[in-house]
């Protein structure tokens, strides 16, 4: 056991890919010399030369698209994204071409492309920098996402995610990334799609993933306070979901929330509640309640703290629930 | 803007190498080997490429191209009695795709438009299997693997940066693997898509890189109602000295020149010289699309003009005049023709309706829940319609789309 921050798991994560698998590289833009904006991937380029850590140009499509020409070659490329609000240049790669290159193939082709995208607000920047973009992505088959929450799975998931036959976008919580926590480097423990039970409890379930998971946890600690066991679920996996596990949770418990910085509109959340409520109907004390971000784009820095759900957006939610 | 600022092409001279619209210098390095009168001209850079062509050679240009343009009739048939439900048609752009196809090798690899029927022929792609993605059988095929030509790409230009990165790769693996034969990648597009940004990130990528990538854009005049006027104010291969590396244009419906030109670039991109853009200078002599309708956006002037271009007649008159092929030559190739003809019609017909388990068997390569969540569920439902004798939800018939 090793205690390192977010940043540094995924670091030593992307180094021991680099070490263990002569076909993997990373690509992206400020990611050599620098060491990516979040000095994610530093000491990389020294340690692995230009030719696996490389700088591109200033180009998200062509980031995306040259990596699936790549895979195609035979290669695991793994793509830095700077930013959330930057995937966009790249959506067609992904979503036309990169999700549907097996389908198209009848199975034949394959591109086992891993992009990083870095996302989520609370940092306090500037527009852009703060989206949660991932239901576009789980909209789309053929796609797999992930989003660690913590260090342990930020240092494997990215390992699984470029083992993993098919493409993956990971989701990094980038205000966590300085998060530390303690790593087990000889054994991952779960795979990467599975969800994982953080926390027991009763009374109610809350799910969330990666940013909020850390401020579930809070909120189901202030709910003991109040007398109200709260079951934490981090999701880990965005797509696909890991329903059997919510699922096992709710029968249990009776209640749903689901929290996460995405808008609630078309968000996982109404994914996850619509499925719950089928799976669980006989179960549920409560309808399924979602905690997010507003029908708004993100909003600026100084007023994020009123749209980011919190610990009292949640208790909001249990306190409703538990009325029912 | 008025139509004194956007010409359009039916009013212009559109003579190959000539000035397309008023105020821009024609290209001087238009490279042409064969004219159109039949009779060889000379260029001092791409002529000696001639001499290294066999009789055999000279003879396959032709047989492929009118092979190929047989097809072309075939499958145009074949959607028009219902067959297919679309058809991209090639014919007037036989010798870019012959001339350039042929100058590849095995090891190289091709990323096309969704047109390159006459590359797909070079490389040895049974032509009734392109006809399964216009029947609605599948969206590929053939495997792109047994012929290093990939799958038609339908959103315009996204192939070009996947080109670029499968070229990237050809040099790591050439960096570890002293004794691999040297590759290159050919990406094709049009004078429509060159307007895509994905075009521009390509040469901007394989320029930084270097890598061993041939950029053939077929410049067909026309992307569906849309002159070339209107996605460029400058030649096509102008562009190339911008992003760094050589342009060529070339007589696109001249074969021996496109052939010429085609092995130079690779040769150059093979041996580490970084990209090539090669601009072949065609015309599409039908519909974008049996869907499109030229008549309502150009004149028939305009197509006989580029039909007095026809690239199989002047190599035609070429051989001929040459002593190169004789009458039972060119009465075989028709004859091969009409076969491949039947048998792309024989088997489009046999294809069999694909199960739609098999769609849900190739969305993930390993074992996705929601997946097979929803195939359980189709499973049930399907079997639910067997059981009330009201027939069965899930297909596998043959026949028409």
């Amino acid at each position: 056991m090793t205690t390192m921050t977010i940043a540094k798991a995924i670091n030593e994560g992307l180094r021991a890919t680099l070490a263990t698998n002569p076909k993997a590289l990373i690509m992206g833009e400020d990611i050599g010399a620098l060491g990516g904006v979040y000095r994610v991937t530093e000491g990389l380029k020294a340690e692995f030369g230009a030719d696996r850590v490389m700088d591109t140009p200033l180009a998200e499509s062509g980031i995306i698209g040259t990596a699936i020409g790549m895979a195609l070659r035979g290669y695991s490329p793994i793509c830095e994204i700077q930013f959330d609000g930057f995937v966009f240049p790249g959506f067609n790669q992904i979503t036309t071409q990169l999700a549907k290159i097996r389908t198209r193939s009848s199975g034949q082709l394959s591109a086992p492309v891993v992009i990083r995208i870095p996302y989520g607000g609370g940092i306090g920047s500037i527009e852009h920098h703060s989206e949660s973009p991932e239901a576009l992505f789980a909209h789309t088959a053929g796609l797999r996402i992930i989003s660690p929450s913590n260090a342990h799975d930020a240092y494997w998931m990215i390992q699984q995610a470029v083992a993993c036959p098919d493409p993956v976008i990971v989701f990094e919580p980038k205000r966590r990334y300085w998060l530390k926590g303690e790593v087990n480097t000889a054994s991952p423990g779960l795979d990467a799609f599975s969800a994982q039970v953080l926390r027991p409890g009763t009374d109610a379930t809350v799910v969330a993933y990666g940013p909020l998971v850390p401020v579930a946890l809070a909120a189901a600690e202030a709910a003991e306070q109040e007398g109200h066991s709260v079951e934490v679920i981090d999701l880990r996996s965005i797509s696909p979901i890991d329903f059997d596990a919510v699922t096992a949770s709710v029968e249990k418990t009776g209640r749903l929330i689901v929290a996460h910085e995405a808008p609630t509109f078309g968000g996982l959340g109404g994914e996850i509640a619509a499925r719950i409520s089928e799976r669980c109907f006989y179960a549920l004390e409560a309808p399924a309640l979602r905690v997010g971000g507003f029908h708004m784009p993100y909003p600026v820095a100084r007023v994020e703290e009123h749209y980011l759900p919190d610990i009292d957006r949640i208790l909001e939610a249990l306190d409703r629930a538990l009325a029912y | 803007m008025g139509a004194a600022q956007l010409p359009s092409t039916e009013f212009e001279d559109t003579d190959v190498g000539g000035a397309l619209i008023e105020g821009i210098a024609p290209v001087d390095n238009l490279v042409q080997l064969l004219g159109p009168d039949g009779k060889l001209r000379h260029d001092e850079k791409f002529s000696p490429y001639l001499a290294r062509l066999t009789p055999e050679k000279l003879r396959s240009f032709y047989s492929d191209m009118a092979t190929v343009r047989r097809f072309d009739q075939e499958a145009t048939a074949l959607q028009r009695q219902g067959e297919l439900a679309l058809w991209v048609p090639l014919t007037g752009q036989e010798a870019a795709q012959i001339g350039s196809g042929q100058a590849t090798e095995p090891q190289d690899y091709i990323f096309p438009t969704y047109r390159e029927h006459g590359v797909a022929l070079t490389r040895g792609v049974d032509l009734s299997q392109l006809l399964k993605l216009f029947r609605g059988i599948s969206n590929a095929g053939w495997n792109p693997k047994d012929t290093n030509f990939h799958l038609y790409s339908l959103v315009l230009a996204v192939q070009t940066l996947h080109a670029v990165g499968y070229a990237m790769g050809i040099q790591r693996d050439q960096a570890t693997d002293a004794a691999m034969k040297p590759a290159a990648v050919v990406a094709y597009f049009g004078d429509g898509a060159s307007s895509e940004g994905d075009v521009h990130e390509s040469m901007v990528f394989a320029a930084s890189y270097q890598a061993p990538v041939v950029f053939f854009c077929q410049n067909n005049h026309w992307a569906i109602s849309v002159p070339f006027e209107v996605q460029s104010r400058i030649p096509l291969v102008n562009r190339a000295s911008g992003y760094g590396f050589p342009g060529i244009r070339v007589d696109g419906n001249d074969v021996l020149a496109v052939h010429a030109v085609s092995q130079w670039a690779l040769d150059h991109a093979r041996s580490g010289h970084g990209p090539v853009l090669i601009e072949a200078f065609t015309y599409r002599l039908g519909a974008h699309t049996t869907a499109d309708d030229p008549t309502k956006y150009r004149l028939a002037a305009e197509e006989e003009k580029w039909r007095a271009k026809d690239p199989l007649v002047r190599l035609e008159k070429y051989l001929r005049a040459e002593n190169l092929a004789d009458d039972a030559f060119f009465s075989s190739v028709k004859d091969d023709g009409d076969e491949l003809a039947a048998y792309v019609r024989k088997t489009t017909l046999a294809m069999t309706v694909p199960d739609i388990r098999s769609s849900f068997a190739n969305v993930y390569a390993q074992a996705h829940p929601l997946v097979a969540e929803e195939l359980a569920w189709f499973e049930n439902y399907a079997a639910s319609f067997a059981e009330t004798g009201t027939g069965s939800a899930a297909g596998n018939e043959t026949g028409a789309p």
